[in-house]
């Protein structure tokens, strides 16, 4: 059990280089300007 | 930079930013990490032995050797995903059914409705090719999207009721699935207009600009009196009627309201749920926003994101739009990268049927990139957008961001710096600040959830 740090999330980024690229997540506005849906706040159709 | 560590609401927070790993760290594991580098062993040693011992900082550097063996600690940047070299599929139109407006908001980058060109409204034939168009340009993706927009599109319900009619039909006939948003000011929001959008399931985005003071000063109608009123009937109205689904309220900080967490709030209290609040876009004029202004705006994010979970924690949440950051199942690298899809999976449709990469390119007459007719007819603009992705933009390589605002907004970088390469670095610095808000508030539930 580590003592000084807890990961709360084991990103998993590198996996999606091949998994990914399906093309089916919703359009995302960067300026978030129109429909609010800035990629970061995205969620995957795939899963 | 391969990690991202930040001190926000008193914690210590480390993101792996190649791998999207969340790390909260207690004090001399923080300290440390300012001085490792993954090699420099000795460094760390000398850097806290002396405040917190030679044991404890081994202790520190044997975690953190940990982390890093497990791929979770200055892990190596993902490849270059090839579904980015694949030719473009159209996601997603933007239809301008209205460039006109009942109201006259002293922000719109719409210049009041009309883009700069003359008001009118999209016939109805041309709503219907642009549906046919997405369809045809979709190639084996199953999902399209449709945001019916202005102007104000409630202005022109014949068009949305043709379109959406059309779509329903070639939904039958090919298999595609659609999904239909509606941007709207919401002082047209009737009953039978609702009981249409809520049969038809159409998302609403509801703008509102938080308290009324606020509000009425930066969107009034055309003779200059207040909308507040009028919007908030209509947003209840529109709301009640969808069982509180479906919707988000969208509203826009200028200079006037630096304390815009106090407007998120208001909203809030007025028992709305959903909730969203931009930063305006602006080059000119006493509402723009300037970088004089960064320290007050993330003293608001900081507070907001205090509230946020404080409110959660009393049983009393709300949702902000920025702070909805999904940990485990976000977006593939692909999609981080490539972002928006401006003027290439997404464009904008005026109401002649002139294709623009997106609704904020409209009335930029050089962006002008083909018609929903003929097609495309600038097939270079479309792979200049395609290729202007968040590891093409030099001051995006290096930026611990960069998996999550995919380089940040084109329109913006046209607008401010005249080059798709160059991002709009005041978004940068408040994208940044809603993002440790948000890691901040993920790490906080997944704590008190039990952590990893």
């Amino acid at each position: 059990m580590a003592k000084h740090i807890v990961t709360v999330n084991k990103g998993s980024l590198q996996k999606t280089v091949k998994t990914g690229g399906c093309g089916e997540c919703q359009a995302s506005c960067q300026s978030a300007c129109k429909t609010s849906c800035t990629v970061g706040n995205q969620v995957c159709q795939k899963q | 930079m391969d990690i991202h560590r930040f001190e926000q609401n008193g914690m210590h927070i480390v993101l792996d930013v190649n791998s999207g790993a969340v790390h909260v760290v207690d004090k001399p594991a923080y300290e440390a990490l300012a001085v490792w580098d993954g090699q420099n062993d000795a460094a760390v040693l000398a850097a806290l032995g002396g405040a917190y011992g030679e044991a404890a900082a081994a202790e520190v550097l044997a975690e953190l050797r940990a982390l890093m063996d497990q791929g979770l600690l200055f892990s190596p940047p993902p490849a270059v995903p090839a579904a980015l070299g694949d030719a473009p599929l159209v996601k997603s139109l933007c239809l301008h059914v209205a460039h006109d407006c009942n109201l006259r908001c002293g922000y719109c980058f719409a210049g009041t409705g009309d883009f700069g060109h003359d008001r009118g409204l999209m016939p109805p034939e041309v709503a219907e090719r642009a549906v046919d168009f997405i369809i045809a340009g979709s190639g084996r993706r199953k999902h399209c999207e449709l945001d019916f927009f202005g102007g104000e599109p409630l202005l022109n319900m014949e068009t949305v009721r043709r379109a959406v009619a059309h779509v329903r039909r070639r939904e039958a006939e090919t298999g595609k699935v659609f999904k239909l948003t509606l941007t709207t000011n919401a002082v047209l929001l009737d009953e039978a207009t609702l009981a249409y959008l809520n049969a038809e399931n159409i998302s609403l985005v509801l703008s509102l600009d938080g308290r009324r003071e606020v509000h009425d000063n930066m969107r009034p109608y055309a003779d200059g009196s207040g909308s507040w009123q009028d919007a908030l009937a209509g947003i209840r109205r529109a709301v009640a009627s969808r069982g509180g689904q479906n919707y988000y309220l969208r509203g826009t900080y200028t200079a006037h309201n630096l304390d815009f967490a106090a407007d998120v709030l208001a909203m809030a209290d007025l028992g709305f749920a959903a909730l969203s609040v931009e930063p305006v876009i602006a080059k000119d004029g006493g509402y723009a926003l300037r970088p004089e202004h960064l320290p007050a705006l993330a003293a608001g994010y900081d507070a907001l994101a205090a509230e946020y979970l404080a409110r959660r924690r009393a049983g009393r949440p709300f949702e902000f739009f920025h702070f909805n950051l999904n940990l485990d199942n976000g977006p593939c690298v692909a999609k981080r990268l490539a972002g928006c899809g401006a003027g290439h999976e997404y464009f904008a449709v005026t109401p002649a049927g002139d294709l623009y990469p997106c609704h904020q390119f409209v009335g930029r007459d050089e962006y002008l990139v083909g018609n929903i007719f003929d097609g495309i007819n600038k097939p270079a603009m479309v792979q200049r957008f395609r290729r202007a992705h968040a590891l093409a933009k030099p001051a995006c390589r290096g930026c611990w961001a960069r998996f999550y605002c995919s380089g940040g907004c084109h329109a913006n970088a046209q607008l401010f710096g005249g080059d798709l390469a160059v991002p709009y670095e005041l978004g940068c610095e408040l994208q940044k600040k809603r993002l440790e808000c948000a890691l901040m508030i993920q790490a906080s539930l997944a704590l008190e959830k039990g952590g990893c």
